[in-house]
Formats: C-alpha cells, sequence, structure tokens
C-alpha cells in the first residue's frame, strides 16, 4: 500500500473559492480512481492561497489484472457486423471464442487487461484532473496563451508535485513538469522546499513558514483573535465566515490587535463593523458591557519583524474608511428622510412599476388601511402613515449608497437622530424583517403594517405584471416575501382577508389578483407546514369557505392544523375510513340527494343511531366552524363515528326495497356534507 | 512684513539645488525615478505620458491598443489621471480630480511577473518582512472598452497600493497572448512610505517642495472649474464633435486617431457628469455614445492590424 500527494502550486486563489476548490479535487481525484477500479483507505484536501493539496492513503502500488468479455453477433452473422465486433473491442477474427447462448453460436471476445502500475495511471490522471477542474471564473496567462486552446486554471499554475511512495509521478504539461519541489511562504522562505514523501509535506511546508491545513490556520486566527482580544481586556465578536476568509488570504496567520480613535464611535457600530469586516476583513471587539470598543484584529500573512509596523498600517486605512463613514453620517443628517424620500422619484423600481416613490405611495396606502380599515394589525393610523411614508428614504443616502446591507437600519438610526417617535424609527429601521429562516418576526402594530404592505405591495405588483417564479428563478424574491407574510401574519394572529385587501391596494376588487395571492400564499405555506408534518392535501382540504375558496390565510392554516391534529387519533383515522367507505357509495350511485324524509319503513336500531347521532352533531359542528373552532367541529365530528361503523356493519344500503335504499343514500349523503362542512375530505389522499 | 517672513520661512524649508542621493522613501520623484530605474532594467519601453486628458492609465493606448494583437509589449509610463467628480477643492486628505498612475504591462505576462512586481516595491523601500504584503482577489471589467480581465488589488497593511490585472479580453477580442496590467497609485504608495496622512505634505522632491506647493491651487481651480464654471454648453457641443470625428476618422481607416476622440469624448463626459447636466436616464445613453467609440475604435484597430499580425505569427488569428 502506497501514499500519494498531489500539490498544484498556483499564484493566490481568491479566498471564497477555496473551499469549493478543495471539493473539487477531491471529486475529480475520486473519478480518476474509480474509472481505473482503483480504493483509496483515506483522501485529504487542503488549500492555502497559494496551493492546493491531496493526499491519498492506501493505494495499491499495481492495479490487478482483469479479464472481460464482450458478447458479439451470432455465428453465421454478417461479415461486416463481426468485422465491426472485432475492431470495437481490438481483438481479431482468429481470436473470437465460441459460446452457446440459448442454444446458439455466438462470438465472444476475450480482453485481457494486464495489471497497470498506479504511478502510470496516476501520471495519466493528473493532467486529466488539471483539466477538466471547473473554476468559478479562470483566464489564461503567459506565452502560451498566444493560443486560445491554452489551459485555463483560476490564476497561472505554475507548479506540479506529485509523489507515489515517495517516488515522483511523472507529469509533463503546459511546459511543466512535476517533481518533488515547492515554494514555500512568499517571504519567509526562499528558494524551492523539496518534499520526501506525503508524510513529509505538512511538516517540510511549516519549516517553511506554511501551514497548508486550511482548519488549523482557521484555528489559529479564531483563538489568536480570542486571546489578542483578551489581553485587550475585550471579547472578539465571533465571525466564522471572517475567519474562513482570512485562512484563505494567509499561508502563515498571525492576528493583530489595533486601536483607532475613539471619536469614530460615535458612528452606529454596525457601520463600523461592516467597514471593518467588509472592506479590510478585521475583527472588531466588544467591551464587557457589550459595547463595540475601539479595537480591530487584522490578520497578517507575516511574522512581522515588528508588528506595530504592519498594524499602525492598518490602523491609517481604517481610520480612513472610518472617517469616510463618519463623513456620510454627518452629511446625510443634514437631509430629512422626507427630503431624502422626495428623491426617490429618480429610482426606477421595476421599468413596468414606476420608481421606488410609487411604490412608496401604494405601501404607504396599504399600510394605512392595514390599521385603519382592516384593524388587522390595531396600530396607530398618523404613526403609520408616516413609518410607510419614509421606510424607503435612505435607500438615497451616502451610506446605504455605500453599503447597501444597511438599508432600514440607517433609516432607523436617521429617524431617531431627527426625533421622530420611536414607533415610526423602529417600523423604519425594521420593515424588511423577518429576512431569514431564524430572523426575529417585528410585533409592534406600526412595523408590522408597514413590513407587511411592503411585502404584498410586492406580490401583486409583479404578480399584476405577470411575473412569477418559476423554477429556481425567483430574480425578485417573491417566495421569500411570501414567506415573510406568513410568519407575520401568523406571529401576529392577523386575520386578513386577501380578497380586500386586494381591492384597498388596486381601488377596486380584482378577484383574479386575489387567488393568485392566494394560491401562492397557500403553497409557501404547505412548505412551511410541511417541516411540522401537516400535510399538503390537509392543507387544500381547508381551503373552502361558505362555498367559495378561503381568502383568509390564518384560518386555512387554523384548519388544516386541525384537521392534521384529528386525524393522527383514532377517530379521526376511523371517521376518515367511514366517511370515504359513505363517498365511495354516494359516488357509485351518482347519489347526491340529501333530504330526509319521513320513513316508510321501521328503520334498523343502526340507520337509527346514525341518524340520531347526526342531527346531534351536525349542527353542532357547522357552529364551530362557524365561529372558527376548528377543533370543537373535529371533536363533534368524531362523536359519529361509533355509529358510522355500526351502520355499515349492521345497515345493508343498496336494499332491494327502493324506499330503504333511497332513505339510506340520502342518509349517507348527509353524513357526507356534514363532514364537508368541516373539511373537504375528498381531496385527503391515500 | 509678515509677507517677507514667510518667504524666509519657505526658502529655509526648501534645500539649495545641486547633487544629493537618490531616496524614494523621501521624495515622490525619486519614488517615480526608481519605478522608471526598475521597469527599465527589466526591459521595458519607458514612455512619457500621453498627452491627453483621460480617467485612468489603462486608457492610454500604450495599453490599451496594444494589448490586442501577438506581438510582445512591455511599456512603463506615468498618467496623469483626471476625475472631475473626485475634486474636493483641496480639502480632502487624498482625494484629487488629477492625480498619477504608474502604469506597467507586459505581454505576453511572464512567468515571474509576480516576483517582479514585488522587486518593484522592494526598490521603492517597501520591506515585505515589515510590511505584510497581500494578493486579493479583484477582477476588472471595463464596459467602455469591451475588456475585462482577473487579476487583485495589492494590499500593503491593509492598503490598496496596486491593481494587478491579466487581460482577458479587449475591444471583445480575447488578448493572445495575455498581457499583465500593473496600476500603482502612486499618491498614495508615497504617502505610505513617507508616513504622511495628507497627500498635500508628501515631499515632492526630496528637499521640502511638497506636493501641495506643486499642485494645491491646481486642485482648487479644477475642482472649481469642473464644478462651478465650465460651459455646459460648450462640453456638449465638444461630446459631439468628438464623437463625429471619431466616426470620420473610423471611416478614414486611422482607429488610432478615432481612439484619441473616444478619450475625448469620455472625459468630456465626465466633465458634464461634474457639472451635473446629465440625468439619471440620460447617463445611460452617454455611456452608450462613449462605449460604441472606445470600443468601435478598438476593434477596427485589430481588424484592420490582424492581417499583418496573421503574417508575422503564422497560425494566430483574431478571432
Amino acid at each position: 500500500m502506497a501514499d500519494f500527494l498531489l500539490e498544484l502550486l498556483c499564484e493566490e486563489i481568491p479566498a471564497r473559492m477555496q473551499q469549493g476548490a478543495r471539493g473539487e479535487l477531491e471529486k475529480l481525484f475520486r473519478r480518476e480512481l474509480d474509472a481505473a477500479g482503483v480504493g483509496s483507505d483515506t483522501i485529504t484536501v487542503w488549500s492555502t492561497p497559494r496551493r492546493l493539496a491531496l493526499i491519498a492513503r492506501g493505494l495499491p502500488l499495481e492495479t490487478k489484472a482483469v479479464s472481460e468479455e464482450a458478447k458479439g453477433p451470432p455465428v453465421g452473422a454478417p461479415d461486416q457486423a463481426v468485422d465491426g465486433f472485432c475492431r470495437k473491442n481490438g481483438v481479431t477474427r482468429g481470436e473470437l471464442e465460441t459460446r452457446d447462448v440459448k442454444g446458439r453460436a455466438t462470438y465472444f471476445a476475450v480482453i485481457n487487461k494486464p495489471g497497470q502500475a498506479v504511478s502510470d495511471l496516476l501520471a495519466a490522471a493528473i493532467p486529466a484532473i488539471i483539466r477538466d477542474f471547473s473554476w468559478p471564473k479562470s483566464m489564461r496567462w503567459g506565452e502560451a496563451s498566444i493560443s486560445p486552446e491554452s489551459l485555463k486554471w483560476v490564476r497561472p499554475l505554475t507548479g506540479i508535485v506529485a509523489l507515489l511512495d515517495g517516488e515522483i509521478v511523472p507529469v509533463v504539461m503546459e511546459g511543466m513538469a512535476s517533481g518533488r519541489e515547492t515554494m514555500g511562504h512568499r517571504f519567509h522562505s526562499s528558494g524551492p522546499v523539496t518534499i520526501k514523501n506525503a508524510d513529509d509535506f505538512a511538516d517540510a511546508l511549516a519549516n517553511a513558514y506554511v501551514l497548508v491545513d486550511h482548519e488549523k490556520r482557521a484555528g489559529i486566527i479564531r483563538d489568536g483573535a480570542r486571546k489578542a482580544a483578551e489581553a485587550a481586556g475585550l471579547n472578539v465578536i465571533e465571525d466564522e465566515g471572517l475567519v474562513v476568509e482570512n485562512a484563505g488570504l494567509t499561508e502563515w496567520p498571525v492576528p493583530l490587535l489595533g486601536r483607532f480613535d475613539e471619536a469614530f464611535l460615535e458612528v452606529p457600530p454596525e457601520v463600523i463593523q461592516l467597514t471593518a469586516r467588509v472592506n479590510q476583513k478585521y475583527f472588531v471587539c466588544e467591551d464587557a458591557e457589550g459595547k463595540l470598543a475601539n479595537a480591530f484584529i487584522c490578520t497578517a500573512n507575516i511574522a512581522a519583524s515588528d508588528p506595530a509596523v504592519v498594524v499602525d498600517g492598518n490602523r491609517k486605512v481604517l481610520a480612513a474608511r472610518l472617517a469616510d463613514a463618519r463623513f456620510f453620517w454627518e452629511l446625510d443628517q443634514k437631509t430629512t428622510l422626507a427630503q431624502h424620500a422626495q428623491k426617490l422619484e429618480r429610482i426606477t423600481f421595476h421599468e413596468k412599476l414606476g420608481t421606488v416613490a410609487d411604490k412608496v405611495d401604494r405601501v404607504a396606502k396599504l399600510a394605512s388601511w392595514l390599521v385603519f380599515d382592516a384593524k388587522e394589525p390595531n396600530g396607530d393610523h398618523n404613526l403609520t402613515r408616516q413609518a410607510a411614508e419614509l421606510c424607503k428614504a435612505d435607500l438615497v443616502t451616502e451610506m446605504v449608497g455605500e453599503f447597501p446591507e444597511l438599508q432600514g437600519l440607517m433609516g432607523g438610526y436617521y429617524a431617531e437622530k431627527e426625533g421622530l417617535p420611536s414607533e415610526v424609527a423602529d417600523a423604519i429601521r425594521d420593515h424588511y424583517k423577518p429576512v431569514g429562516q431564524g430572523d426575529h418576526v417585528p410585533t409592534a402594530p406600526t412595523t408590522v403594517a408597514v413590513s407587511l404592505a411592503d411585502k404584498l405591495d410586492n406580490l401583486l405588483s409583479f404578480f399584476k405584471i405577470d411575473i412569477l417564479p418559476t423554477g429556481s428563478k425567483d430574480p425578485f424574491a417573491l417566495r421569500r416575501a411570501a414567506l415573510s407574510c406568513l410568519r407575520l401574519v401568523q406571529a401576529n394572529g392577523l386575520k386578513l382577508s386577501l380578497d380586500t385587501v386586494v381591492h384597498a391596494w388596486d381601488g377596486q376588487p380584482r378577484p383574479d389578483l386575489a387567488s393568485k395571492l392566494a394560491d401562492f400564499l397557500v403553497d409557501r405555506l404547505a412548505v412551511q407546514l410541511r417541516d411540522e408534518g401537516v400535510r399538503h392535501d390537509y392543507i387544500n382540504a381547508s381551503r373552502d369557505w361558505d362555498g367559495a375558496t378561503d381568502m383568509r390565510i390564518d384560518r386555512i392554516e387554523a384548519r388544516a392544523r386541525a384537521l392534521s391534529a384529528f386525524l393522527e387519533t383514532d377517530d379521526g383515522a376511523n371517521l376518515l375510513a367511514g366517511y370515504k367507505r359513505a363517498a365511495n357509495i354516494l359516488k357509485k350511485e351518482a347519489w347526491s340527494d340529501d333530504v330526509e324524509k319521513p320513513l316508510s319503513y321501521t328503520p334498523e336500531e343502526a340507520e337509527m343511531e346514525l341518524a340520531e347521532a347526526l342531527a346531534l352533531a351536525n349542527p353542532k359542528a357547522t357552529d364551530c366552524v362557524k365561529y372558527e373552532r376548528f377543533e370543537d367541529a373535529m371533536a363533534a365530528l368524531a362523536t359519529l363515528r361509533s355509529a358510522v361503523d355500526r351502520f355499515f356493519d349492521n345497515v345493508v344500503v343498496n336494499a332491494p326495497e327502493q324506499d330503504k335504499r333511497a332513505a339510506r343514500l340520502a342518509l349517507l349523503a348527509r353524513f357526507r356534507n356534514a363532514v364537508h362542512r368541516v373539511a373537504d375530505f375528498s381531496r385527503i389522499e391515500g | 512684513m509678515g509677507r517677507l517672513a514667510m518667504t524666509a520661512d519657505a526658502t529655509a524649508a526648501t534645500q539649495p539645488l545641486g547633487a544629493g542621493p537618490r531616496d524614494p522613501s523621501r521624495s515622490f520623484q525619486d519614488m517615480i525615478l526608481t519605478l522608471h530605474d526598475f521597469w527599465s532594467q527589466a526591459g521595458c519601453v519607458i514612455l512619457q505620458p500621453y498627452d491627453m486628458r483621460m480617467g485612468a492609465g489603462t486608457f492610454h493606448p500604450a495599453t490599451t491598443l496594444r494589448a490586442l494583437g501577438p506581438e510582445p509589449w512591455n511599456a512603463a509610463f506615468v498618467q496623469p489621471c483626471r476625475r472631475p467628480t473626485d475634486g474636493r477643492y483641496g480639502e480632502n486628505p487624498n482625494r484629487l480630480q488629477h492625480y498619477y498612475q504608474y502604469q506597467v504591462i507586459l505581454k505576453p505576462s511572464p512567468a515571474d511577473i509576480q516576483d517582479l512586481y514585488l522587486g518593484s516595491l522592494r526598490a521603492i523601500g517597501i520591506d515585505p518582512l515589515r510590511h505584510d504584503i497581500r494578493f486579493v482577489e479583484d477582477d476588472w471589467e471595463s464596459p467602455t472598452l469591451g475588456a475585462w480581465g482577473l487579476g487583485w488589488e495589492v494590499w500593503c497593511d491593509g492598503m490598496e497600493v496596486t491593481q494587478f490585472t491579466y487581460f482577458q479580453q479587449m475591444g471583445g477580442f480575447d488578448c493572445k497572448p495575455v498581457a499583465g496590467e500593473l496600476t500603482y497609485g502612486l499618491e498614495r504608495l508615497a504617502m505610505y512610505i513617507q508616513g504622511v496622512d495628507k497627500v498635500y505634505d508628501l515631499d515632492f522632491n526630496g528637499r521640502g517642495t511638497s506636493y501641495g506647493e506643486v499642485f494645491l491651487e491646481n486642485e482648487r481651480q479644477m475642482s472649481k472649474w469642473n464644478f462651478e464654471v465650465a460651459e455646459t454648453g460648450a462640453l456638449f457641443d465638444l461630446f459631439n464633435k468628438a464623437e463625429a470625428e471619431c466616426r470620420n476618422a473610423l471611416e478614414s481607416g486611422v482607429p488610432i486617431a478615432a481612439y484619441e476622440q473616444a478619450i475625448e469624448a469620455s472625459h468630456i463626459f465626465n466633465l458634464l457628469q461634474a457639472r451635473g447636466v446629465i440625468s439619471v436616464q440620460e447617463r445611460a445613453s452617454y455611456m452608450g455614445r462613449v462605449r460604441d467609440l472606445a470600443r468601435g475604435s478598438c476593434e477596427r484597430y485589430a481588424e484592420q492590424m490582424a492581417p499583418r499580425w496573421a503574417e508575422a505569427y503564422p497560425g494566430w488569428s483574431l478571432v
């Protein structure tokens, strides 16, 4: 058994691509092993900014000899077919063997593949891996690029180390020959570093100031940042994305703490953190009370002769960035949000949907309607209107221009600074929420109204111009907007009828838009509830209300949940079985009449019992549904279970007497209709 | 009396003429001269600045037009850059409407281009064991020139000091071979090396003449002209004339002359932007017009040169 090392040396690989590249290298290497039928015990992949490395342990030195047979045409087939078969398998006609296949003499070619040295196999595999490697963006370079067919790589590829059990696997491609020499750290090491074998690789590089294991570098950055902060009496604000990014930017990471001018702390902490992180890849720290401190941690790629020089350089750059941020912060405040909002007329929201100012008008109108007319949520009309009118104003501020991810947040800060009511500032800040799965859902009425109006306007605006997500394409994030609507409705117990919402939004009844919106939201609801075990068909069974499609999503959800809980009980499962039996009989007989007529015969006991149980349960269930007490409605249905079971056990529905048959079918029809009033059981699958 | 005293002070700060050692760490111009020496010794043609106003060294024909075609081309030059909207009347410590870029173009990109570049940093006094030098992903794209490339911004202790790009396409054509382009931000680099926080405090000549003495009044007046004074009617007129002349030159088969008019139109457009007379809607249309001129000139140049290139490099073709 042998260990194999492959290292591909190149110019600096973007940090964000390294994880994918490790996966790609392993995938392609496994592809080559599988194709050759070679197994390995373990495969490890590492990356630094300047290299990708793979170590495969437990490879055989030779592949096994194999003998394969290929079945050919029957004896006596036309020469053309037989010759073709020979050509395909690389044998001569004389080498063919004849075997009996189901009584028919048939040609067989026996192909003996001798065992192959794994070194040869790898020598052929490495160029294939390099050529087939897929990068998010790749380039050509150097003299070879005079030809359009020259190798493409993420940045120029400069060297290949390939060692099987310490022996060079010879590869020549693109003017490079594989060997055992690589490069150490760009500045701490000079001249080539010689690698003995796979075991020696990481140590030899570590001696040349390269930590090839990315996890190890991440660990040093994580711990080093923590310790540097502690030494300064602070806590580092943890940021795993930043740890990984810095590990992808360094071969010899050295976290260093620096301080910036305290005066910059007047700028909102989110701005400082974002500037430090996005532009400079620095960590920031907080003090014991959780307040942002005037400290940053940069990760150098050298053990600097004088770390203070590096820290000071970084401090200056950060200071310049923070000075810009403070300039924006102060400049933006010279204009009120209302004045900023006027500039929204210049920003196109969508070519067919007017400007952002137009959108803000619609949102303000709808948010007002929600709190004033629908009273869902029940909030202050004036505050809501003001918040909605200002909610997008920060989009034209310098700060949000620089850091789009601060939208909302900056508006909130500026509103506060302007002295606007806190409800208004909060609503401006939080009206994009909830954004992701775990995001906090607003509950303050003003915020809820603006947030919901904003998202409903997105959905309705795009639906109106027939833009709906298709497959994986959802460029306007409408699915996310719908999910956010649901979560707002759920967290705040809103009872909104979508037809009235759409009427208010469009100024006229728009049943077409309302049903598009309802269908879209119900689809999202189904996805959301599926994770909680509420089946899609239970939702379908809950979509009718009073003879039409239910336009209240909260009610559909409540009913589906009650139905799901009910059908999990024995009573529920049995009742469903009884319902199905009844429905099948009625369907087979094409029967719909459910009118109760005086009986012309003496009913059987079970028949009487069902009629009486139904007379009790039906009005009760109907009443409960009317007041949206779905669990109680289901409980009322549950009382029918034993009567239904006994009816089917003891009563013959298809009695020879026509009057008996008619009366019994009508009884079943009444039972079915009673069930349907609670939920449409016919939509339940299985 | 006061004026006399000031004059006396100024002369005191400026050392007398006479031979002295070159010191790139204390003199802006010595830094430039050191880069010239370095790249000259590396084999580059050292050009003088192009005599037209442009927004970036990449616009220089020695970069754009020479990036096309198979012939080797190694050149280095300083190019003054004009960015009217970046003017701050001399009041911002590092924003200028006129500044210098040092531009190196190496075609084909040599195998040791990174080492060469690092050597140039050492030459101007940046020791990479004292300063943290990093190559951080930064791709480049110029729709105006129909060009894109991959590369990095080079960081020195967290500060971007150079843009490093492998040109992949220019004028819509694949670069065959690929050229490496290095663009040093000279003022930034000098501020770093000299340890000053304001660009105007840079020592220009190593003898006490400051960058401010050379350029501050220029920044004040040019900012005022760019933002407030320039007669917009004349600018619109100039734009249209440059556009018409570009087309005239293209039709007459002199694409280098056409390209100059594209550079001119691009700068006039930037001036109009600074004057704030181009609306958001118009902006896209003007940018499209500039793009048509610049890209059209590059394309025509490449097409016109292609037969000669193909003759000198059998097997080579433009597309």
